[in-house]
């Protein structure tokens, strides 16, 4: 499979990188690169395999239901651009 | 006094405990060496003096009271990828810009409970991306080898490189690195250091910045194996922070050196014979069977034979995780912030501003293989061939195998801004080859130099080990250290 360049606007769109024609045009030579590298893969028969979920064989750990850490907003908002207060600050979202 | 740098941590442990020399007195060498040399390799990002000073201090106190700790007053590098309170973390990208982290990683936290110096942030591949540390918004750190008779500047791998330029030029008596695909492993081999990626599990991922999080894994890079052995001790815990991290209790390495062979089973692979691989490589391959025989080790034959899907597979799981991973670098709570007419356009600026070349890239292909319509054919696709590829470790070790020789890189370090490789990123990901099976299946890798090409290059071997076996890599690695010696570069800086 390979990508031409409008679907790589689109997927920059998706993954919130800003691209000029430029970069898009880069782009769509080294992801082309790349599928055709992995499409070797194509190959292998996995008829029947199951896809791996955890690479080692290990229930999930769980940990107790109660609160073990908090309290910290500033130490939170600390490197953050910009904040007031204990909050985030964000160009306007909702009109 | 003589250069107290050239100690190994064994030996300047051994040396502290005696009062040859205080830890302030070490970590004052290592600091001067930082300052003059730094400067040429660019293997540190930000140098903790203050911070080192007044650790060397506490330790000398503890050594005073006779309560040292198992690193006490030995002056370590740190990737940038670890969180440290209050110092520079940014995984050695421009989007990270400014971060100063209000936690401590387990693996830093671990180290530090154990006496250790922190000298400062090494210089990595941004995000852990690459394999030449040429991706870094810090740019590219030197290798203290240089081919005989040349001056040309080599790269010390990636994405560790800072912690392997480091160790070998002597400005660290040990480095923390991380390796997802081969980045402990092969800036070890580049540089004649040892570095051990162990089993997925092993060592606490919490307080590292993400990059794929189902390969990546913390390790040492150390001067020899029993350094490696000894940084790993107190790297490896069990930790309710990482709901990863494994609970078996840590061996003590350092008891695994020295042990025989006799009555091992060692693995040769023989899919790991590749196409156009050098002369040298495959004759330092030979000589690493031939002294893992005269140690008393049988050699074996055995098939991997998904070894050549791994690295194509590794381009869409890890790539697919890190595209998740990196998506919290929105220019909102930490970093560097581009403003936009609306918030879209903020995290799209931030984001095209903050992130290099390479990332990008990754990020691109990540998003796109596990967009709608492309989830099936690529990501599950790959998680099955991650399947099979286990399988045949397993398979082999079913079969009695105790450790797999393989070498390290299919080549020695290469040249700065390499015109190859930076034409064709698939090229530079093949430096990988034999190491990334390994992440892919979760199992322990060690890289040990073993010798130098013609030109005088250090070339490494890998040994992989079964899950949590990493005392085998200490013991088996041990013995290709006995047999090959040590090997140091000629100092030009």
């Amino acid at each position: 499979m390979s990508v031409d360049i409008a679907t790589v606007k689109r997927v920059a769109r998706l993954a919130r990188i800003a691209v000029d024609e430029a970069d898009a045009q880069r782009m769509t030579g080294e992801l082309n690169a790349i599928l055709g590298f992995v499409a070797q893969l194509d190959e292998v028969d996995v008829s029947g395999v199951e896809p791996m979920t955890s690479v080692t064989p290990m229930a999930m750990k769980k940990r107790q239901d109660v609160v073990t850490d908090g309290g910290k907003a500033g130490d939170i908002v600390a490197n953050a651009p910009a904040t007031e207060e204990a909050f985030f600050l964000v160009p306007k979202v909702v009109e | 006094m003589s250069d107290l740098t050239k100690f190994t941590i064994a030996e300047a442990r051994a040396k502290l405990a005696a009062k040859e020399f205080s830890a302030t007195e070490l970590t004052e060498s290592y600091l001067s060496a930082i300052d003059a040399a730094n400067p040429t390799f660019n293997a540190y990002v930000a140098v903790t003096h203050d911070k080192a000073r007044a650790m060397a201090k506490a330790s000398d106190a503890r050594f005073a009271k006779g309560e040292a700790g198992a690193l006490e007053g030995i002056p370590l590098g740190i990737k940038d990828l670890f969180a440290t309170e209050g110092v520079h973390t940014q995984a050695a990208s421009h989007v990270l810009d400014a971060f100063k982290p209000r936690y401590e990683s387990t693996v830093t936290a671990n180290l530090w409970r154990d006496g250790a110096v922190m000298l400062g942030k090494l210089n990595m591949d941004e995000f852990a991306m690459g394999s030449s540390n040429e991706t870094s918004y810090y740019g590219p750190v030197k290798n203290p080898w240089r081919a005989r008779g040349s001056n040309r500047d080599l790269v010390p791998g990636g994405s560790s490189g800072g912690s392997a330029s480091a160790v070998a030029g002597w400005l660290a008596a040990g480095a923390t690195a991380t390796d997802t695909g081969g980045s402990i492993r092969q800036p070890a081999a580049f540089t004649a250091t040892v570095g051990i990626k162990p089993t997925y599990g092993r060592v606490s991922r919490w307080g590292v910045v993400a990059f794929a999080s189902s390969l990546d894994q913390a390790g040492p890079i150390a001067r020899d194996v029993r350094d490696a052995a000894i940084m790993l001790r107190s790297m490896a815990s069990v930790d309710d922070k990482d709901t990863t991290s494994v609970d078996l209790p840590v061996p003590d390495y350092e008891a695994s050196l020295g042990k025989s062979l006799k009555g091992l089973k060692i693995g040769i692979p023989r899919e790991y014979r590749v196409d156009g691989m050098p002369a040298e490589i495959e004759a330092l391959w030979q000589k690493g069977i031939a002294w893992m025989k005269d140690a008393g080790a049988e050699i074996v034959d055995i098939s991997l034979p998904h070894t050549k899907y791994a690295l194509p597979a590794y381009y869409i799981v890890a790539p697919a995780e890190a595209s998740s991973n990196l998506a919290r670098y929105d220019g909102v709570r930490y970093g560097l912030r581009v403003p936009g007419k609306d918030i879209v356009e903020m995290y799209e600026n931030s984001r095209a501003a903050g992130f290099g070349r390479e990332v990008k890239r990754r990020i691109m292909i990540g998003t796109y293989v596990l967009s709608a319509g492309y989830y099936d054919a690529y990501y599950v696709k790959a998680q099955k061939v991650r399947t099979l590829i286990k399988k045949d470790f397993e398979d082999a070790f079913a079969a009695g195998v105790d450790a797999i020789l393989t070498p390290a890189t299919p080549s020695a370090a290469f040249g700065l801004a390499d015109q190859d490789m930076a034409a064709d990123p698939v090229k530079m990901y093949l430096n990988d080859i034999f190491t990334v099976t390994v992440n892919m299946a979760g199992l322990p890798g060690i890289a040990v130099p073993a010798g130098l090409d013609a030109s005088g290059l250090p070339l490494g071997l890998q040994l992989i080990g079964r899950p949590f076996d990493e005392e085998m890599l200490f013991r088996t690695g041990a013995v290709i250290e006995k047999a090959a010696g040590r090997f140091e570069p000629s100092k030009w800086w």
